[in-house]
C-alpha cells in the first residue's frame, strides 16, 4: 500500500511538472487578448472601432488631441487609442511580430519605429497594400527616404511616415543657473561644439552639484553619438546594406561606446536607463540635468510619465554637440490581418495628413515627416511652452531638412537591444569597463545569429 | 461522481430489456464515469502533453519565427549545454529557489504551529495568512519594486540609518535574488502554513497529551510529533514548491519592467525567463523548445532530491 501511494504521489508530480512545463511552452504575453479590433462584424448596424496601436513614454506619438478630434466628427469610424508600453525592442516589436505572424491580435494601425523597418519591408505578406486603397498619392508628402522605407522589397506600399527624429539636448535650465554656468539656450549651445567639450562642461556642473548628475546614463547619449558617427560612416550602424553585422567593424559604434565609457566613469551619469520606472522618477526628482533629445523625446519628458507639468518651464532646448543627426522616427502600417484595411487605411492617411502631424507636433513635440506639415508655418513659427519658449519648430526643421537616413538590418531591433544592455551594465557596475567592449561584441553576435 | 450509478437499484437494472435500454444501461454504466472525467483529460491533452509533445519535436529543429525550419537533430541542446546564458539562468533559478525556500518552508511551519493554538478571531487570523496569495502578483512586484528602488527605496533608506551604502538591487546579483526571494515568499509563505495547518489538525490529540504527561516540552512536541506526523503533508509542499520554485517567472520578470532579460546583465534571469527571451524575444523556437525539456529535467531531477530529503525528515528519531 505506502509503496503505491509514493508512486502514485511521483506519478502526480510528474504530470503537474508536465503541466508546468506545458505552460512554460506556450506562454504568451497576456496583453494580446484584449486588443483585437472589436464591434466591426455587424458591419451595416454600429461604427467601425479602428485600433492604433503605438509605443513610447509620455505623450508617445502625440495622437490623443488628433484621435479625440476624429471621434468628434467621424460617427462611423472611432479609433481607439492604445499604447502599449514604452519599449519598442523589448516588449511591442516582438510582440507585434507575434501576432502579425499568427494572424491575431495585432490593430487595425500600428505604429512601427524605425529600428523594425527593416524586418517589416522584409515580409510583405504581413501587410495590407496601401495602394490599393489610393494612398500611392501621398508620394509628394514625404522625403524620398522616409516614402521607400514603407515600401516592401516587392514594391508595395504598407507605411507612411508619422515623425522624424532630428536631434537636440534638453536641458534643467534653472540647475545650470545653479552650477554657475549660463541658463540661455543660445550660450549653452556655444558652451559644447564638441563631445569633448560637453564632457568639461559637466565636469564643472559635478563640481558645483551634487545631488544631480549631469546626465540621465550612459544609453541616450551612446545613442546619440551613434546616430552622427553613422552619418560619417557611410549612413551605416550595426549591419551594412547586405544585411552583414559590422558592429566590430564600424568605427562609429567604437566611438559611440568608448563615449558611453567616457561619461560612466566620469562620474556625470545618474545610472538611469531611458524608458525605465526609475528613469521617470528620476526626472520627477531631477536626478539629471541633461538629456538627449530628438523631437519626440520633448513629449517623453513633458508627459505625465516623465518630468511632468511641475517641471514646466525649467527645461530647455539647445544645440546638440557633435554635428546633427538623426534618432529614430515611425511609420504607421496596416497589418494584412485587420479585418477593416479601408477604414484602417483612411485613419492612418489622416493620422499621417498634414493637420494631423501638425497637433502631433504641436502636442507632444514630435518632428513631422510630412513636408507640408514640416512647412507649415504653425511648425515653424513653433515655440514650446514647457520648454521655457524654445523655438523647436526652427531647431527641429532644420536638422529634418539636413537628415541623413541610417541603414538598418533586418535583424536591428534584436542586436540594439543586447546592445543596450552592456552599455546599461558598464554603468550599473554589472560589467567592468574593461570588458565591456568585448562583451558588447560578443554578445551582438549573439543576438544577430 | 459515481452517485448516480450506485443510486440504480439492482431490480430496475434487470427490467431494462429492449436494445434502447441496454444502450443506455450501458452508457450509464460503462461509459458514464469515462464521460464524466473526460473533461479534465480532455484538457490534459489540449494544453498539457499536446504542447509537451509539439515543444519535444521543435527542439530538433532550428526553428526561427520570422524566417526558416530546419532539422537539427540534437544541435540545440549541444549548443545549450555550452550555453553560458543558460547556464547562468540556471544557477540564478537555483539559487533563488534555495533563497526563497528554505526561509519559507520553517516560517510557513512555525506560523502553521502559531495558528494551530486555540485563539480569538481564530478563522479571521487563518484567512488573514492567505491574503498575499490572492493579491495580484503584479501589484505585489510593483510594491516590491518600489520597497528595493536603488535610489528612492524604503529598504535602501532602512539601511542607511545603520550606514549602509545603498545597493543597487538590480544590479547585483546576490541582492535581486534576495528582493525576488523576499517576493516570493510574501505571496507563498501563508498559502503553505495553512497546507500545514490543515496537516497538523489530523494528529491525534492523544498523541501530545501522552508525550504532555511523560513531560516532553512544547518544543520537544512541536520538533518529535508534529513535524514527523507531518511528513506526507511535507511531501507534497516541498514538492509544489520546487515545481513553482523552478518555473519562477512573472516576480523576476516584473521586478525588471516586463523585461524577460532580467538585469542588464542577466542578473536574475530564470529558465523560464530564458525560454521566453529565446522563444519570443529572438524567436528561435526551437533552442525555445529544447531549453523548456532542459527545465523540465530539471525539476524531474530537483523533485526527486527534494522528495528522498523530505523523506527523511523524522525518520530517525
Amino acid at each position: 500500500m505506502i509503496s503505491n501511494s509514493r508512486r502514485g504521489r511521483l506519478l502526480a508530480v510528474a504530470a503537474v511538472a508536465a503541466l508546468a512545463l506545458g505552460a512554460t511552452a506556450c506562454q504568451t504575453d497576456d496583453k494580446g487578448t484584449d486588443t483585437a479590433s472589436g464591434g466591426g462584424s455587424s458591419a451595416a448596424a454600429g461604427p467601425v472601432t479602428v485600433t492604433l496601436q503605438t509605443f513610447g513614454g509620455g505623450k508617445n506619438f502625440g495622437y490623443k488631441e488628433a484621435v479625440d478630434k476624429w471621434n468628434a466628427e467621424h460617427k462611423d469610424i472611432q479609433i481607439k487609442y492604445d499604447n502599449l508600453t514604452d519599449q519598442f525592442e523589448q516588449v511591442y516589436w516582438p510582440q507585434m511580430i507575434q501576432w502579425l505572424q499568427s494572424g491575431a491580435g495585432a490593430g487595425d494601425v500600428v505604429g512601427i519605429d524605425e529600428g523594425g523597418m527593416g524586418l517589416a519591408k522584409a515580409h510583405p505578406e504581413w501587410w495590407a497594400d496601401l495602394g490599393e486603397f489610393g494612398l500611392q498619392n501621398r508620394k509628394n508628402d514625404f522625403a524620398a527616404w522616409k516614402w521607400e522605407n514603407g515600401v516592401t522589397a516587392d514594391g508595395k506600399l504598407f507605411g507612411l511616415g508619422t515623425d522624424v527624429g532630428g536631434m537636440s539636448l534638453c536641458y534643467r535650465r534653472d540647475l545650470f543657473e545653479k552650477a554657475g554656468l549660463p541658463g540661455d539656450r543660445d550660450e549653452v549651445s556655444k558652451l559644447w561644439p564638441t563631445w569633448d567639450d560637453f564632457v568639461a562642461v559637466g565636469k564643472k556642473f559635478q563640481d558645483k552639484v551634487k545631488d544631480t548628475k549631469f546626465v540621465d546614463g550612459t544609453n541616450t547619449l551612446y545613442n546619440v553619438v551613434l546616430v552622427q558617427e553613422a552619418a560619417k560612416n557611410g549612413n551605416v550602424s550595426y549591419f551594412d546594406k547586405d544585411n552583414n553585422l559590422i558592429v566590430d567593424k564600424n568605427p562609429a559604434v567604437k566611438t559611440a561606446y568608448d563615449f558611453a565609457q567616457k561619461i560612466s566613469q566620469e562620474g556625470l551619469t545618474a545610472k538611469l536607463r531611458n524608458f525605465t520606472p526609475e528613469w521617470n522618477t528620476g526626472m520627477k526628482k531631477s536626478q539629471f540635468a541633461t538629456l538627449g533629445c530628438p523631437s519626440w523625446m520633448l513629449g517623453a519628458v513633458s508627459g505625465d510619465g516623465g518630468a511632468g507639468p511641475d517641471f514646466k518651464g525649467k527645461w530647455d532646448v539647445a544645440a546638440v554637440p557633435g554635428d546633427g543627426g538623426n534618432w529614430g522616427g515611425s511609420w504607421l502600417a496596416v497589418p494584412k490581418q485587420s479585418k477593416h484595411p479601408k477604414e484602417a487605411a483612411q485613419v492612418l492617411d489622416y493620422l499621417t495628413g498634414k493637420d494631423a502631424e501638425v497637433s502631433v507636433f504641436n502636442f507632444a513635440g514630435n518632428m513631422p515627416s510630412n513636408v507640408q506639415a514640416q512647412q507649415d508655418p504653425a511648425v515653424q513659427g513653433a515655440k514650446n511652452e514647457y520648454f521655457n519658449d524654445a523655438p523647436v519648430g526652427e531647431i527641429f526643421a532644420k536638422s529634418a531638412a539636413a537628415l541623413q537616413p541610417v541603414f538598418l538590418g533586418v535583424k536591428h531591433a534584436q542586436v540594439k537591444n543586447a546592445i543596450e544592455s552592456v552599455v546599461s551594465a558598464i554603468d550599473d557596475g554589472s560589467v567592468p569597463y574593461a570588458n565591456g567592449w568585448k562583451k558588447l561584441v560578443d554578445d551582438a553576435v549573439k543576438a544577430a545569429g | 461522481m459515481s452517485l448516480h450509478v450506485d443510486a440504480l437499484p439492482p431490480s430496475r437494472r434487470r427490467a431494462k430489456s429492449s436494445s434502447g435500454r441496454s444502450f443506455l444501461t450501458w452508457l450509464d454504466l460503462k461509459a458514464a464515469p469515462y464521460l464524466l472525467v473526460s473533461p479534465y483529460y480532455i484538457l490534459f491533452l489540449v494544453f498539457g502533453l499536446f504542447p509537451l509533445a509539439f515543444t519535444l519535436y521543435y527542439s530538433f529543429f532550428d526553428y526561427d519565427l520570422t524566417g526558416t525550419v530546419e532539422w537539427t537533430g540534437l544541435g540545440n541542446y549541444a549548443a545549450m549545454l555550452g550555453d553560458s546564458a543558460f547556464w547562468r539562468a540556471v544557477v540564478n533559478t537555483l539559487a533563488m529557489f534555495l533563497i526563497a525556500t528554505v526561509p519559507q518552508m520553517l516560517l510557513a511551519l512555525l506560523l502553521a504551529n502559531a495558528l494551530n493554538k486555540r485563539m480569538k478571531f481564530q478563522l479571521f487570523v487563518r484567512l488573514g495568512v492567505l491574503l498575499p496569495l490572492v493579491t495580484s502578483v503584479v501589484a505585489v512586484a510593483v510594491v516590491f519594486t518600489q520597497l528595493y528602488g536603488r535610489d528612492w527605496g524604503v529598504v535602501n533608506w532602512v539601511l542607511g540609518w545603520f550606514g549602509a551604502d545603498p545597493i543597487d538591487w538590480k544590479a547585483e546579483r546576490l541582492p535581486s535574488w534576495l528582493a525576488i526571494a523576499t517576493m516570493v515568499d510574501w505571496r507563498w509563505t501563508g498559502y503553505n502554513a495553512i497546507i500545514f495547518l490543515a496537516g497538523m489538525q489530523t494528529i491525534p490529540k492523544d498523541l501530545y497529551e501522552a508525550a504532555s504527561i511523560d513531560g516532553a516540552s512544547r518544543r520537544r512536541q512541536f520538533w518529535q510529533i508534529t513535524v514527523p506526523m507531518l511528513r506526507p503533508t511535507m511531501i507534497f509542499v516541498v514538492l509544489n514548491s520546487t515545481i513553482g520554485g523552478l518555473t519562477l517567472f512573472a516576480e523576476p520578470t516584473t521586478f525588471y519592467n516586463g523585461n524577460v532579460h532580467g538585469g542588464t546583465t542577466s542578473q536574475f534571469q530564470t529558465v523560464s525567463m530564458f525560454i521566453f527571451e529565446q522563444g519570443f524575444r529572438e524567436f528561435d523556437y526551437g533552442y525555445a523548445s529544447a531549453a523548456a525539456w532542459l527545465l523540465f529535467l530539471l525539476i524531474l531531477i530537483g523533485s526527486a532530491i527534494n522528495f528522498l530529503l523530505i523523506r527523511r525528515i523524522g525518520g530517525n528519531r
